[in-house]
């Protein structure tokens, strides 16, 4: 199954706000799927998820404390983080729970009771 | 001074992982289609990982950021060796039987970058702090290096 891997790039091109794609890894297990997103530099102060006609987006603002003194030499980049995606329709949309540790957001997403497989017995 | 993103010769060469995200979404796309995704599940192969780094330098110190998202505070290794700071380590995989990988854009494995530094530091007052995935390490200049007002007296 090909689940929720297809982007929404148009909308970033629409946007004033210049984001960046984090790297993403999706992980699907029985009960539903793992989505692990890296953003360093954002906390759970920074994070904005929302669902929206089956359209899982996520926003990461980076706060970082500033270093003092002149930067001498950069490779990250400024923007903050968003990225899009479709979900499967087997997942419960109010079930979804997130959490952030060191800069990689994880959020489970559990499938919905009536599509898990299930015995039944006949009598 | 040499500034060059360092690249360990085991890793596959690859443009870092945010800088070239869009270009290697549109490869991953290739990559969905049925012939291809055998090869996509292998995702990392093609994309070694080389943490972001930024320095700055101010009067007193030579401070060092570095993006390392998702590491543990023991897998993460700095040494200084002869004016460079190396930083190095490993990204356990975490993942359990019964799963299947859909997408795997999170790097796992070995790194290491290295970087010149633009003065002589005193080795023995470094320290680091990791938080949100930075790493930040502060290098204190040594005494030599450090910037100094001179006194002339005009008659």
């Amino acid at each position: 199954m090909n689940t929720i891997v297809r982007e929404n790039r148009e909308i970033d091109r629409v946007q004033s706000e210049q984001f960046i794609a984090p790297a993403a890894s999706v992980v699907e297990t029985a009960d539903g799927y793992t989505l692990e997103v890296e953003m360093p530099g954002v906390n759970k102060k920074g994070l904005e998820i929302s669902v929206e006609n089956n359209e899982l987006t996520i926003v990461g603002r980076r706060s970082l404390s500033a270093v003092e003194g002149t930067l001498i030499h950069r490779e990250s980049r400024p923007e903050n983080y968003r990225r899009a995606f479709e979900l499967d329709p087997s997942i419960d949309a109010n079930k979804i729970s997130a959490k952030i540790d060191q800069g990689v957001m994880s959020l489970t997403l559990p499938k919905a009771e009536h599509v898990k497989p299930r015995k039944i017995t006949v009598s | 001074m040499s500034l060059i993103r360092y690249r360990s010769p085991e890793l596959m060469a690859w443009p870092s992982l945010d800088r070239w995200s869009n270009l290697r979404d549109d490869l991953n796309s290739l990559f969905e289609l049925p012939f291809w995704s055998s090869f996509a599940r292998q995702g990392q192969l093609f994309s070694g990982w080389s943490p972001a780094l930024d320095l700055y330098q101010n009067n007193d110190n030579v401070v060092a950021v570095i993006e390392l998202p998702g590491m543990r505070r023991e897998d993460i290794e700095i040494s200084l060796h002869d004016g460079t700071l190396a930083i190095s380590g490993e990204r356990k995989s975490e993942s359990s039987k019964g799963e299947k990988a859909e997408r795997t854009e999170r790097y796992i494995g070995k790194f290491r970058r290295s970087i010149t530094l633009p003065t002589r530091v005193d080795a023995s007052k470094v320290s680091a702090s990791y938080r949100d995935g930075i790493l930040t390490v502060t290098l204190p200049k040594a005494e030599e290096a450090k910037p100094k007002q001179i006194q002339v007296n005009v008659d």
